[in-house]
């Protein structure tokens, strides 16, 4: 099988108005507006098959957003080659069009005064849907995500988790199989969140969609991506399995300790890196080849009730990488 | 051949119901905004009053008609556009809009085209209540001056809208585009014939106005309706070619915005 999303050394630079603060700046803004190249994306290059949910990964200000909006169409690449179903994104041909869909957490397309159904027979107008495709749809993807009631209230009306569902079956009506998912679960509590990445793992079975996701929640990629992109700083620094990434930057544990009476952070502090501490229960990361050398320490030093060895959390790990990033890669280049 | 037609009209159709329900949901909105086109009502006092104190070529009731002519017609050819689309360019919503099979102008196009009906009643409430006012001023305009008004006021508010929205485009490289059509809109509100019936214009002013589009959005319909002396033909054409015009540079604009705004980053 061919990719349907291929990379080739992507890059995108943005002019950026600079202004001086005060009142000198204001002027020379007035009547010289000074622009700065900024990188925002640099020689990025990937491929995605068919089927597959991949994470995109990175800190804010890093490249995805606008990594995925040249997917799309939206903006057009400095330099590089980007295909999407065979497609050239900034063509925004109709066929290109039907394909994909593009979904912001933070933005909305839904009429907000309307209920959600009016939203979605403008969509079936637009993308010529036939009435009772449209029923049959509408019935199923609202099914898959438990909104049925809801349609026929104002979009206004909804709970920021209902809305985010709604925003996914407006998405979804055209039913694309290459969708780009900018943080679909922003701000929505841990039930909704957990119901959007059902619902998407859902749809990408039954259809097989192509996924390509970023989100701030490690939940969402742990729950449905099993390769993940990193970005930072308009770099690709990592493109392979979850599984690798974190073996790879997590040679360490996580020990969490329940202790028989509450401890100063300084004597624990003393025994091993620790990270946190709640009342009695006190969570250290020590490195592999440390474990069991702190555990024994531990039960030797305080007395101890329970005792739990995990993985760091991924936030953890994703975290030291970025870190290590900022060592390995270069500072974005400025032109004038 | 057929196929094609019969989806572009099913698309129009919805549209045009669901923009419909959408502006009846401000019903309340409706009454004020029909209201806020009572201008024409108000300037029509003051010439009335004028006209009975000296002759200006049109009589006391002439001018009654008039004025009613005008208020119907800026009821039908109200435009916001501007303000629409800027705030779409702001918030990214027109990007949301680019990855749609349908150029994003249609939407603004329904919306506005559904308002109209949405309108309708309140207008024909508030014109009821002046010919209770004047009931010497009423008038049945012959069924050919209606058919020739309904024409001429589509026409008055594609031009305004087509003219509106080709300054929306300025949004790609400023800030707030409404300050041209806020600029623009003296000239709209003098030449038009919104404050005064061109009959009241020097005549060579009004000879050089009617080579604008101007008198075609307000003062051609009003007269049309009223059943003055106008050149038909000729307005009618003048107003296709404003049409024509302002729709070629709108679609130049576009494509120059859309480059900038994918430039600045969508």
């Amino acid at each position: 099988m061919s990719p349907i999303i291929t990379v080739d050394d992507l890059t995108k630079v943005y002019p950026v108005a600079v202004k001086e603060p005060g009142m000198k700046g204001t002027l020379a803004h007035f009547f010289r507006r000074q622009y700065r190249n900024i990188v925002a994306v640099q020689d990025v290059s990937f491929t995605i098959e068919p089927g597959e949910i991949v994470g995109f990964l990175g800190p804010n200000g890093a490249g995805k957003t606008t990594t995925l909006k040249m997917l799309t169409g939206l903006i057009h690449p400095s330099s590089g080659q980007v295909r999407v179903a065979d497609q050239v994104p900034f063509q925004r041909r109709e066929a290109f069009l039907r394909t994909i869909t593009l979904v912001m957490g933070q933005k909305q397309q839904l009429l907000w005064d309307l209920p959600t159904l009016d939203s979605l027979r403008i969509n079936a107008a637009v993308y010529n849907i036939p009435d009772a495709e449209f029923r049959q749809r509408v019935g199923e993807l609202a099914d898959m995500l438990d909104l049925q009631a809801q349609l026929t209230q104002p979009v206004r009306k909804l709970s920021l988790g209902q809305r985010m569902k709604a925003e996914l079956l407006a998405a979804l009506l055209h039913r694309p199989t290459v969708l780009f998912l900018d943080e679909p679960t922003l701000g929505l509590d841990v039930n909704a969140q957990t119901s959007v990445r059902d619902f998407l793992r859902t749809y990408n079975h039954a259809y097989g969609a192509t996924v390509l996701l970023t989100s701030h929640y490690m939940a969402d990629i742990t729950a449905l991506c099993k390769r993940v992109l990193m970005i930072y700083q308009g770099r690709l620094i990592y493109d392979g399995s979850l599984d690798e990434l974190l073996e790879q930057f997590s040679p360490c544990r996580e020990i969490t300790v329940e202790l028989a009476r509450e401890r100063s952070p300084l004597d624990l502090e003393a025994i091993a890196p620790l990270q946190s501490l709640n009342g009695r229960v006190a969570h250290f990361i020590v490195p592999q080849e440390k474990l069991t050398y702190t555990i024994s320490r531990l039960l030797a030093e305080v007395e101890v009730i329970d005792l739990t060895i995990t993985d760091p959390p991924i936030e953890e790990v994703i975290g030291r990488v970025f870190a290590s990033g900022t060592v390995s890669s270069q500072e974005p280049q400025d032109g004038a | 051949m057929l196929k094609p037609l019969r989806a572009s009209v099913r698309t129009a159709n919805t549209l045009l119901s669901v923009y419909y329900a959408y502006m009846v949901e401000y019903r309340a909105e409706l009454l004020l905004w029909v209201l806020s086109g009572s201008l024409p009502l108000i300037l029509m006092g003051v010439w009335v009053e004028a006209s009975r104190q000296e002759d200006l070529g049109l009589s006391p009731t002439e001018f009654i008609r008039y004025f009613l002519a005008v208020f119907l017609v800026r009821q039908f050819s109200v435009v916001w556009v501007i303000w629409e689309f800027e705030r779409e360019i702001v918030e990214g919503k027109l990007s949301f809009r680019l990855l749609q099979p349908l150029d994003p102008g249609w939407h603004h196009f329904a919306s506005h085209f559904a308002e109209r009906f949405a309108r309708l009643p309140f207008a024909m409430v508030l014109l009821g209540f002046f010919f209770l006012l004047y009931p010497q001023a009423f008038w049945v305009p012959n069924p050919g001056a209606i058919m020739f008004f309904v024409v001429a006021v589509a026409l008055a508010f594609v031009l305004r809208f087509v003219m509106q929205y080709t300054f929306a485009m300025l949004a790609f490289w400023m800030e707030r585009a409404n300050a041209i059509e806020q600029f623009w809109f003296l000239f709209y509100l003098f030449l038009s014939g919104l404050i005064a019936p061109l009959e009241m214009f020097p005549p060579v002013l009004r000879r050089v106005v009617e080579w604008t589009p101007f008198p075609y959005m307000i003062h051609f319909p009003a007269s049309l309706l009223m059943g003055t002396q106008v050149q038909v033909a000729r307005s009618f054409g003048i107003t296709l070619v404003w049409i024509a015009v302002f729709f070629v540079l709108n679609r130049l604009l576009w494509r120059k915005g859309l480059r900038r705004y994918s430039g600045m980053g969508a």
